[in-house]
Parts: C-alpha cells; sequence; structure tokens
C-alpha cells in the first residue's frame, strides 16, 4: 500500500474549500439579473381548488409574473415522471396517477404545489403570495398507513379503490403455511417502520436559466444524478430535448436519497426562466423541505417466524403495508418491494419466505428512498423477529443467530428470495462485535446499572443488505424504467496529468478523494495530477448517480474499465517507441517498460506521444490518451456485519441514552478507512434518530405537525456515544475492485440493535412491543403500563 | 433604506438594506460571502454561527441592523492566507466533514468554546454542540477534531 493509494486514510481534498467557505451550493450560484421564485402550497392535505385569484398578487411591488395550474395545462407540461412500474400479485400494473408540478384541481397534502410568485426579491415574492386567494373545498383526507385501505377511509385518487396502489406478493404463501405447520415455536412481531423525514442539513434548491440566443437551458440543482434529472425533466415534463438542456449539480449539502427525485420546483425554475426571461431562483425554506422533500419508510407490518426444536428458522411470512403519500415518487414503488422483501433472508438459511406487500396513497407527501431504502425496513423486521424468536425458545440471541447464519463456505448462497449473495464471513462479524462489546460481560453493567436505578440492555442486528445498484437487465425485467450503470471517462493529458469523469455525484461521501486514490494507484500517477470531476451533463458524458452505496462498486468499476483501456493504448504506444512486441510490454507504477530489460517510457511521455503523434503508429492507432467506459454490473454487492447496542434506560423520564454502540461492518475492500468509518457513524447515528428520537407526525385531520426542528428531533451531539467502528472485509467477488459499498450500512443495521436493546432493557418489566421511535414518553408509558398491569 | 455598517473580516463594509434583513442575508446576498449557510428557518441548525466582536451567535437571529458598527467574522475570515486556523485545520485531519454545509457553523462555534473553555471534555464538547445539527458525521469526527484543536490552541 503506498501512502496515497488503495487502503490509505488520505485526508480529503475537498476539504480545503468547505472549510474556508468556498464550496459552491446551488444557493450560492447567484446569476445576473436573477429573479426568485416562491412557491404558494396547499395548507389542506386534500381540497378541490375552486378558484385562484392572482390579480392582487401580480400587482403587487416587485412581481414579475404569477403562474398557477392553468399555466401548466396551457403549456402542455407533462406531470414528473415515476421510474419504477411494479406488477400486483395478478399481473396487473399498479395504479400510477398523474404528478403535476402545479396541482389545477385537486391538493392532495399539505405543501402541495399551487402558484409560483416570480419576484425582484425572495421576500417581495413571498409577501405577493400572502395576496393569492385560494377557494379551497376541503375534501375528506387519508393520512394512516394502517387505516388507508380500511372500509371507510376517504379516496385519495378515484382509480385507487381502497386506496391501493399495489398488491404484491414474492414467494409461496402455501409453502409457507405448510412449513409453519411443523414448527415447534412461532414467533410474531407488529412493528411500524416510522416515517422519516430526511433532513439534509443543505435545503433543496434550484436556479433556471434560460439562454434566449442560443436556445438553451441551465438548471443548477441539489441533486444526487443530474443526468436522471436532465432526463425526466427533459423528456416527461418540459418536452425539450436533452442536448438544449444542461443540468448542474454543484456541491450538494447531503442528500441521503431525497435528493434522487425529479422535483416539481426543478421544473418549475426551468419553465418560468424562459417565461420571465430571466433567471429564476427557488431555495426551500426548511418548513418547505419538511412538507416537500420525499420522506422515508413508513410501513405496518405483521410477520411470523416458524422454528424447530433446535431454534432452527423454518419459514417466515411477512405482511406489509407501505405508505406511498399522495403521489408516486420517483422510485416510490420499488423501495417496498424489490429493495425490501429481496433481503428478508437476512444472514439467514430460512428456506422458505413469503411476503405480501400493499402499497397505499394517502394525503401525505409522497415517501421515497431514504438512505437504505427498504433494506432499514426489511432488517428491521428479519433482526426483530429474530430477537423474539430467542425470546421464545429461550435460546440467547447471539446463539438463535449463529444457529442460522449462512456458514462461511456456502457462498454463493442462493437465498428464497431471488438474490444471490456473493460473499460474506457472518460468524466472524458476529463474534468480533460480541467481543468488542463485552457481550460476555453484561450482565454485570445490567447489575451495575440496577444499582443506580436505571435498566439497561443490549441488543444486537446481524444485518445483510443489497447495494451496488444494479445489473440493468434485472432491475428492467422487474419494472425499472432506467438501466442502472455507470459511466466514467478518463483523460489523460498532454503532460500526463488526470482528469477523470465521472457519472457519480458526491454529495458528502469524499469521491474527489477516493476516486483520485483509485486512478493513483492504478496509473501510478500523483495524487496531485489527478481531479475528480462530477455532477454537470455538459462535462460528463453519461451517468445514473448515487444513491444504493453504488459509487464505488459500479462507478469505481467503470474508472478500472476506462484504465484498462488506457493502460492497453499505452502499451500500443510503448511497443511502438520502445521498438518491442506489444506482448512485452508491462504497466507498473505509472511506467510502461519491456519485460526484462531497462528500456521504459513514463505515462507522461506516453501521452505526449499520443498528443504529439510525430513518431506515432498512426495507420493502427488514433492520437489522443482518453478512454470513456460503461460499467453495468453482474449482480448486487453484499455488506452485512453485525451491530451491537447498549443502552440505559431512566426508569423515572423514560429517556434512552445510548452508551455503548459496535459496529464490524464488512463492506468488501475498502479504499480510504478513514472515509469508510465516517459513512459508518454517520448512518448510525440516522438510524439511532430513527430508533430514539426521529418521527414524521400528520395528526387526525392530515395537518403536518412535525414540520419543523422545534417539534421532528433530530440526533444531536450529546445523544451519542462515541462509537466502536471497523470492519472485517470480504471481497465481492463480481466486480473489479471487490468493492461493496458503505453509504448505507450503518443506518441498515442500527435501529435494530438499538431497539433490541431497549426491549432487552424492558423485558424483565414485561414490557412487549415497544415501537420506534422509543421516545421519553414512549418507554415511560410502556414502563408505568407494565407496573400497573402487574400490579 | 436605511445604510448597515460594520467590519466584517477585517474590512470595513456597507450596504442600504431593508430593515427586517437578517444579518446572514447581508453576508451572503450584500457581501456576497456565502460561506454562511442557512439550514432551517428556527435557528436550531447552527450553520449560519459566526462571530460577533468575538461572540458565536447564530447570524440568522440578528438583524444586520444590530450589528451596526460590530467586528464580524466570517468562516472565510478565519484562514491566514492559506493557513488554515488550527480548528480548521483539526477538521481536515480528524474528518470532522463530510458534506461541508454545517460546516462553517460548527468551526465557528467550536472557536468559541475553546475560547471560553480552553481543555473541555467530551461531554463539554457534545452539550456545547447542542446548537449545531451536523447529518453527515454522527458528530464523532467532529468531536474529536475540537478536542483536538483545543490541545493545539492551548500551546
Amino acid at each position: 500500500m503506498s501512502a496515497t493509494g488503495i487502503g490509505a486514510p488520505v485526508r480529503r481534498i475537498e476539504d480545503y474549500r468547505f472549510l474556508t467557505g468556498r464550496g459552491t451550493y446551488t444557493d450560492d450560484l447567484n446569476q445576473p439579473n436573477q429573479a426568485h421564485a416562491y412557491i404558494l402550497r396547499s395548507p389542506h392535505p386534500h381540497a378541490r381548488i375552486k378558484g385562484i385569484k392572482t390579480a392582487k398578487a401580480a400587482k403587487a411591488k416587485g412581481v414579475i409574473a404569477v403562474l398557477t395550474g392553468a399555466d401548466v395545462v396551457k403549456d402542455d407540461l407533462g406531470g414528473l415522471p415515476c421510474g419504477w412500474q411494479v406488477t400486483d400479485r395478478h399481473g396487473k400494473p399498479m395504479v400510477e396517477p398523474p404528478h403535476p408540478i402545479l396541482v389545477s384541481d385537486i391538493a392532495r397534502h399539505v405543501g402541495d404545489q399551487v402558484a409560483v410568485v416570480i419576484a425582484e426579491t425572495h421576500q417581495q415574492a413571498r409577501d405577493a403570495a400572502e395576496l393569492i386567494e385560494v377557494d379551497y373545498q376541503v375534501l375528506p383526507s387519508a393520512t394512516s398507513t394502517a387505516a388507508a385501505a380500511k372500509k371507510g377511509a376517504a379516496l385519495v385518487w378515484d382509480q385507487a379503490p381502497n386506496n391501493l396502489c399495489y398488491d404484491w406478493i414474492l414467494g409461496d404463501e402455501q409453502a409457507a403455511n405448510a412449513a409453519f405447520a411443523k414448527a415447534k415455536h412461532v414467533a410474531k412481531v407488529d412493528i411500524v417502520n416510522n416515517r422519516l423525514i430526511p433532513n439534509a442539513m443543505e435545503p433543496r434548491a434550484a436556479v433556471g436559466v434560460y439562454d434566449a440566443a442560443k436556445d438553451h437551458y441551465t438548471l443548477h440543482t441539489t441533486s444526487q444524478n443530474p443526468h436522471v434529472i436532465r432526463l425526466l425533466m427533459a423528456a416527461y415534463v418540459l418536452k425539450l430535448p436533452e442536448h438544449k438542456v444542461r443540468v448542474n449539480a454543484p456541491d450538494v449539502g447531503g442528500a441521503f436519497g431525497s435528493k434522487i427525485f425529479h422535483y416539481a420546483e426543478e421544473a418549475i425554475v426551468t419553465w418560468a426562466a424562459k417565461k420571465v426571461r430571466r433567471p429564476v431562483r427557488w431555495t426551500a425554506e426548511r418548513s418547505e423541505s419538511f412538507m416537500s422533500d420525499a420522506h422515508g419508510r413508513d410501513h405496518v407490518t405483521h410477520a411470523e417466524l416458524a422454528i424447530d426444536a433446535n431454534g432452527k428458522f423454518l419459514a417466515m411470512k411477512v405482511y406489509t403495508i407501505a405508505n406511498m403519500g399522495a403521489y408516486l415518487s420517483t422510485f416510490a414503488p420499488c423501495v417496498p418491494t424489490y429493495l425490501y422483501a429481496l433481503l428478508l433472508a437476512g444472514t439467514y438459511t430460512t428456506p422458505t419466505i413469503f411476503c405480501e406487500v400493499k402499497a397505499v396513497f394517502t394525503n401525505t407527501v409522497p415517501v421515497d428512498a431514504y438512505r437504505g431504502a427498504g433494506r432499514p425496513e426489511a432488517t428491521y423486521v428479519v433482526e426483530r423477529i429474530v430477537d423474539e424468536a430467542a425470546k421464545v425458545t429461550g435460546i440467547d440471541a447471539a446463539e438463535i443467530r449463529r444457529r442460522n447464519f449462512i456458514p462461511r463456505d456456502a457462498f454463493p448462497y442462493q437465498t428464497p428470495v431471488v438474490v444471490q449473495y456473493d460473499s460474506g464471513d457472518y460468524q466472524s462479524t458476529l463474534d468480533m462485535a460480541l467481543k468488542q462489546s463485552d457481550y460476555a460481560g453484561f450482565e454485570k453493567r445490567r447489575a451495575e446499572s440496577a444499582k443506580k436505578g436505571k435498566l439497561r440492555g443490549i441488543g444486537l442486528s446481524t444485518y445483510i443488505e443489497a447495494c451496488g445498484i444494479a445489473p440493468s437487465a434485472v432491475v428492467g425485467s422487474v419494472g425499472a424504467r432506467a438501466g442502472l450503470y455507470e459511466s466514467a471517462l478518463i483523460r489523460v493529458h498532454p503532460t500526463g496529468s488526470v482528469t477523470v469523469l465521472t457519472g457519480s455525484h458526491s454529495h458528502g461521501q469524499g469521491h474527489e478523494t477516493t476516486f483520485a486514490q483509485l486512478v493513483s494507484e492504478r496509473m501510478g500517477v500523483e495524487l496531485k495530477n489527478i481531479e475528480v470531476v462530477h455532477g454537470d451533463t455538459d462535462k460528463i458524458p453519461f451517468g445514473m448517480g448515487t444513491y444504493g452505496s453504488r459509487s464505488l462498486a459500479v462507478g469505481g468499476s467503470a474508472m478500472v474499465k476506462a484504465m484498462d483501456k488506457i493502460i492497453a493504448k499505452g502499451k500500443k504506444i510503448a511497443a511502438h517507441l520502445l521498438e518491442a512486441a506489444e506482448a512485452d510490454i508491462e504497466f507498473k507504477d505509472g511506467t510502461f517498460s519491456v519485460a526484462g530489460t531497462d528500456k521504459k517510457k513514463a505515462l507522461a511521455e506516453i501521452a505526449g506521444a499520443a498528443y504529439v503523434p510525430h513518431n506515432y503508429p498512426i495507420n493502427e492507432l488514433e492520437p489522443g490518451l482518453e478512454e470513456q467506459a460503461f460499467y453495468d454490473p453482474s449482480n448486487f454487492t453484499f455488506p452485512g456485519g453485525c451491530h451491537v447496542a447498549e443502552i440505559e434506560i431512566d426508569r423515572d423520564t423514560g429517556v434512552v441514552q445510548l452508551v455503548n454502540f459496535v459496529a464490524v461492518d464488512d463492506v468488501g475492500r475498502v479504499i480510504n478507512p478513514m472515509i469508510v468509518e465516517g459513512q459508518v457513524h454517520g448512518g448510525v447515528a440516522q438510524g439511532l434518530g430513527q430508533a430514539l428520537l426521529e418521527g414524521c407526525v400528520y395528526d387526525a385531520d392530515g395537518q403536518l405537525i412535525t414540520g419543523s426542528y422545534m417539534d421532528y428531533t433530530m440526533p444531536r451531539a450529546d445523544h451519542l456515544p462515541t462509537l466502536k467502528v471497523s470492519t472485517h472485509n470480504t471481497l465481492c467477488t463480481h466486480n473489479p475492485l471487490g468493492v461493496k459499498g458503505v453509504g448505507e450500512v450503518g443506518a441498515i443495521g442500527s435501529p435494530a440493535a438499538i431497539m433490541n436493546a431497549v426491549h432487552n432493557a424492558l423485558a424483565p418489566l414485561g414490557v412487549r412491543e415497544i415501537q420506534m421511535p422509543a421516545t421519553p414518553e414512549r418507554v415511560w408509558r410502556a414502563i408505568h403500563g407494565a407496573r400497573r398491569a402487574a400490579e | 433604506m436605511p445604510a448597515v455598517s460594520m467590519t466584517v473580516n477585517g474590512k470595513k463594509v456597507s450596504a442600504d438594506v431593508e430593515p427586517r434583513t437578517l444579518l446572514v442575508h447581508y453576508l451572503r446576498e450584500h457581501l456576497g460571502l456565502t460561506g454562511t449557510h442557512v439550514g432551517c428557518d428556527t435557528s436550531q441548525c447552527g450553520a449560519c454561527v459566526v462571530h460577533i466582536n468575538g461572540e458565536s451567535v447564530k447570524s440568522c437571529t440578528v438583524l444586520a441592523a444590530q450589528a451596526e458598527g460590530a467586528k464580524v467574522t466570517t468562516i472565510e475570515g478565519l484562514a491566514d492566507g492559506d493557513k488554515l486556523h488550527p480548528m480548521q485545520e483539526a477538521f481536515r485531519e480528524h474528518h470532522a466533514l463530510q458534506c461541508g454545509f454545517c460546516t462553517p457553523g460548527m468551526v465557528m462555534s467550536a472557536i468559541d468554546l475553546v475560547k471560553k473553555n480552553k481543555n473541555p471534555s467530551e461531554k463539554e464538547i457534545r452539550e456545547w454542540l447542542s446548537g449545531n445539527l451536523c447529518r453527515c458525521t454522527g458528530y464523532h469526527n467532529i468531536v474529536k477534531a475540537i478536542a483536538a484543536a483545543a490541545q493545539t490552541m492551548r500551546g
């Protein structure tokens, strides 16, 4: 390992600009002659718009234009498209309602876009929006996930009876029932996977620019995947050819999935920029983010696990209701199906699994992928029910896991839920985590806590995830309307420095460093001579973006392919210059040499010859040294590992404090261990947020109760202990780097570990199921409810 | 519109602004100092922390007019040429930032902590940071960086 190559904890190249206030986020991009957009949003969860009067607003100081749904209809704009079509249990496609960028007839959630005011200043636009008179006829609304499909629930869409988007199954229910008939024990759980609001610290923003001279549009936006936005917005909403549209996603201040999707505001500012012939900018106020960023999770699940006399799992049945919100966001339908049910085998050999998912519409903000997307939900079901299995069988929680693990010599392992795991070593990650957390010494610590009047619990989660998303043909066969490859272009300049153009997008992951390390190691070029460029559709040939922990596994693999092409071409040039056979040329540490001789040429000399081809095999080779590659993975990658959480509960206040947290993850080959640890820290904090603090709440009238940081509890520094994070890696067998991905593991494994610890602490009191978030109020009520029941 | 004047990062500045203009908007929109960020509208997130006369303040809670005549330091004013402030350097060394959006507020806030408490414990650092939200790092490395910077700054 070199000091800057694969495996080195290189300090991040991008940090200097962020630390000196020179990052360039979308809201920092001021344009000459810019105007400001303010979006008027529905205050009602469900209301018919009987009329909109905009005359007063249009005459207000500074106002340039007021646009409504009628203008969208008049200009024949399309709606926001959905990128995934799920087919239900009867072979019928899901119900796919329209998703207008400004509603003209019915608003379907609090925050739905009703009108846009464009003015000289943000304040003027905001003030004028208050002068718009909307005549709403309030309609009955449905917001509860569990109740949306029940008789008597208000209908969100006439075309979706019982509010059902789809009723989807995987597996054979009869086969599962047959296995249950033979079971010695059955574990059951009823769980709610709480609705979360992603809350990247940078609010979404968009700036539209129209160049009349070239009839060309530019959208600067807070996106994880600018090419995807260009395609969706140009082809489906604005009906423009892609070559007339540039989408630029500059520095993006965190995303966690919420900036994958194509949002109405992106299309609105781009459309409006042409209408008013000025750049139009919009930045969400945080309260707007709460009611317009796609939310995450929101499942209600009943699950059962059949277990034999030896504690071996025989079969599992899972019945889930998943909330889609009022509209289908870009990837919403695949999250509770293909990113969920395919993970229900977990790390175990459970031979038979049946899963039913009913996706429902409600009068709430659309729900889509949020860090982990489907896989935290699956992990929570599996790891909670495995703990319940430990309880009903009387087997220790670690031991029952060990008895059911897929053995380390059983890979590749075909699960009963479609996917085939390529590698893993669940026994070792468990053993290491148990040791590091002193699992054996827990009862002593529990007794010490009890002396202080506190309840102590320990919990495990031996999770799996599928990422490195995804083989295009596989996802295409189950409804994806996109390919999920990635592109890379490696440009060796005439003096030997290198520009790497990647379709992946960095919004905190540190790609500018990790990718540079990868290229440095492979090409033998110093880090200072490598620049990684991402985010701009005018620079990057194409890209599918960053989500599903795919950037290194898919985007990095594309770079390897492109570098292989560079090296192959370089060998041809070197053979010519060194008057040797191409087969005798070796490439190592940036130097081409003739095997067994001291004849050699540096990469910079080869590049020089390629761009100044005076002495060059011009009849066989084109000049230049630049190669592009697309990589389409042959399988998902399967990171896994073990998280152990230890918590203490104050009986009087119900406050749960995480006192120790150990993560031993298998993320495949590590390029930069410092960045890998940082990714796990952040994921665990979000997992702790889900388990103990965060939860989106709508009241019975459909109002969003958690609409600001005053009432949505974000994890803060004093909610967390120092985290003990390490890796035990097995290599991915099907990509050239052996990498698996690390962006999501922290958020996938940790909620179950923390909640298993909470249950472990409360079990002696007779508390059975407590739902996330385990807030002080919930825990206090559980403690005192159990005490009353005992009395 | 009243003219509001102050000294920002050692430079005298003045701009005509609406009376309701917040200091953060004065900095971002009128002075082009976009290193100070806006992450919320309820003064919870701390992305906008700057120093006013040496004290850390959320610049979204202060009218520009209230800072009339004050000495304001923003993230752009910390480094000495290319040489980073020890707090900036510690954040880089300990990987205390990922997306970078909360970072300016974190750094400005942390410097004030170390000014007031030269040797803060982990608990004191975590409590001090209750006014600064970070969604990326889990705070782990931020806490480490602040402790390390405090040591450097003690000399």
